[in-house]
């Protein structure tokens, strides 16, 4: 039983960690996980991420089936890890100390 | 030398002259009686922002606000003829709190048909009428007719509903509202129902951050790492100058030129914003919302990037020319600390390929965030050691000037009105 769309089977070792439905469960995990293995995510999904919009482009956003929801959620989680990847070369945003800033509603997928 | 011209006075602060231009204090940011002066002078005669409409889906839809810089719980509710209505969250017979969940000071929302009292079951109606006594007959001289849920002023301008906690408000809203913000009309805030919505508490006075997003000044410094060295370091060197800056009455604009990142060179954008297409700018494939009213850009900038309205006291809308909004509401919980709500607004996605741009750009509204809140605990944390308190303030500040000015008008107004002394 995979997580993710069969042409995306070489994302599927991500896919329990990173396939996750909310912001704040992303944001959480991306503190809780060290810089190797955010980049090791990073450099895997980044080659792969026009594919996937590619992928989830072909359904029609109410009506997703629940593989392609994962992998929308797969490519949020690449989105949140960008930063400390690109960016910020350390999980939280530099200087934010003990700031945090809840999403309490967003949209879904 | 100016990249953008300048009104005839040759600066911005001096073409509104009642601004002046010396050094400024922030002693209204860090005293505790001030405060209690400001939540007197400005929080219960000023109209707040307390939501929009599409919170309100059908009739009976409600939520309840906590608004603690006026000690107030309001319930704000869809009554049966569509009508939005605003009362005190206080039932009438003993004072419970009448509309709440699990935790008295959490606020909620949902759909009713009446509100019914925890404690002894009071009923009232939608349109705040007391409808339902327990056991009425125990009562003496009970007039059910009066003790309806104690309403609040409660006006909706396009979709967003405002309250006003004064007995009286001295002006309606539109009036309060004034030309600059009213000629905002027909954007269509309504159509874009797409929210991302986050709060936070920061430790510092409400003013302060409002300060933080009324300048952009700090822009090339503060978020130098957000970009590429090439352009983070162009930045730098340039320094940042808006184009536009409108003061109307007690609301401010500042619009500015934008940069448009997917103009850029490859080695100028972050490669997630290249397989995303978006970033802080917003998506890169433009919605089309038809003809703008002509309150947006009405500095008619081009290229133009963003308008950040800043509603007094508390509430910015800020409008981007790539199709978006955003708003950012500052309410003050004591002197020196306030929630901050940001809310990001988009025409809903049709397809994947929007919903992945429209999770980019509020992903950087969050980083950017972030760096800005924890800032200002940093500078509340200074300005109260008063080892320094004279700060010089540029022109591409001159919205911070009006901000302070404004507050103290209105409490000095408010004081000598009142206490007979400015």
């Amino acid at each position: 039983m995979t997580l993710l769309p069969d042409d995306f089977g070489d994302l599927e070792q991500f896919a329990e960690k990173w396939c996750l439905p909310s912001e704040p469960e992303r944001y959480a995990t991306r503190l809780a996980t060290s810089m190797p293995e955010l980049q090791r995510f990073y450099d895997a999904t980044a080659p792969r991420v026009a594919a996937a919009i590619d992928y989830c482009d072909d359904h029609p956003i109410d009506q997703m089936p629940d593989a392609v929801v994962n992998l929308m959620h797969l490519i949020y989680s690449f989105i949140n890890v960008s930063f400390p990847v690109e960016v910020w070369l350390e999980p939280r945003v530099p200087d934010s100390g003990s700031a945090y800033f809840t999403c309490f509603l967003e949209p879904r997928p | 030398m100016s990249r953008f011209p300048r009104p005839f006075e040759g600066t911005w602060t001096e073409h509104y002259p009642e601004l002046g231009t010396d050094p400024v204090t922030y002693d209204d940011s860090i005293s505790p009686e001030f405060y209690e002066l400001e939540r007197r002078a400005i929080f219960k005669r000023a109209w707040l922002n307390v939501g929009r409409v599409e919170q309100l889906a059908k009739p009976g839809s409600y939520f309840t606000k906590e608004v603690a810089v006026t000690n107030a719980s309001i319930v704000v509710v869809r009554d049966r003829e569509g009508e939005v209505r605003a009362f005190h969250n206080v039932c009438r017979h003993r004072g419970n709190k009448l509309v709440w969940n699990d935790f008295p000071r959490e606020e909620t929302e949902g759909v009713a048909r009446q509100f019914v009292c925890k404690y002894h079951g009071w009923r009232y109606g939608l349109d705040g009428a007391l409808n339902h006594v327990q056991q009425e007959s125990e009562f003496f001289d009970l007039d059910k007719s009066c003790y309806g849920l104690v309403p609040v002023h409660c006006e909706v301008w396009a979709g967003f509903i405002f309250v006003n906690f004064a007995h009286q408000p001295e002006q309606s809203l539109r009036e309060f509202l004034g030309p600059m913000i009213t000629a905002l009309e027909g954007y269509p805030f309504g159509r874009m129902t797409e929210r991302f919505a986050y709060r936070t508490e920061v430790h510092a006075n409400w003013k302060l951050f409002v300060d933080a997003f009324a300048e952009f000044y700090h822009a090339p410094v503060l978020h130098a790492k957000q970009s590429r060295e090439r352009y983070a370091a162009a930045g730098q060197k340039l320094g940042f100058e808006a184009p536009y800056y409108r003061i109307d009455g007690p609301h401010r604009l500042v619009s500015t030129a934008g940069v448009r990142n997917w103009e850029m060179g490859d080695d100028a954008v972050k490669r997630s914003e290249v397989l995303t297409r978006g970033g802080l700018f917003g998506p890169w494939d433009k919605p089309d919302l038809g003809k703008m009213p002509p309150g947006v850009n009405p500095g008619r900038c081009d290229p133009w990037g963003l308008d950040s309205f800043q509603l007094f006291p508390n509430f910015v809308i800020l409008i981007w020319s790539q199709g978006w909004y955003l708003t950012y509401h500052y309410w003050p919980t004591s002197y020196n600390t306030h929630t901050f709500d940001g809310n990001v607004y988009f025409l809903p996605a049709r397809t994947a390929r929007e919903r992945i741009a429209h999770e980019m750009t509020a992903v950087t509204f969050k980083e950017f965030a972030l760096q800005d809140g924890n800032t200002l605990e940093a500078t509340q944390l200074s300005l109260e050691t008063r080892a320094v308190d004279r700060f010089h303030l540029n022109d591409q500040e001159v919205l911070l000037r009006h901000l302070h000015k404004v507050v103290g008008d209105w409490v000095d107004e408010y004081s000598f009105a009142n206490e007979g002394q400015p």
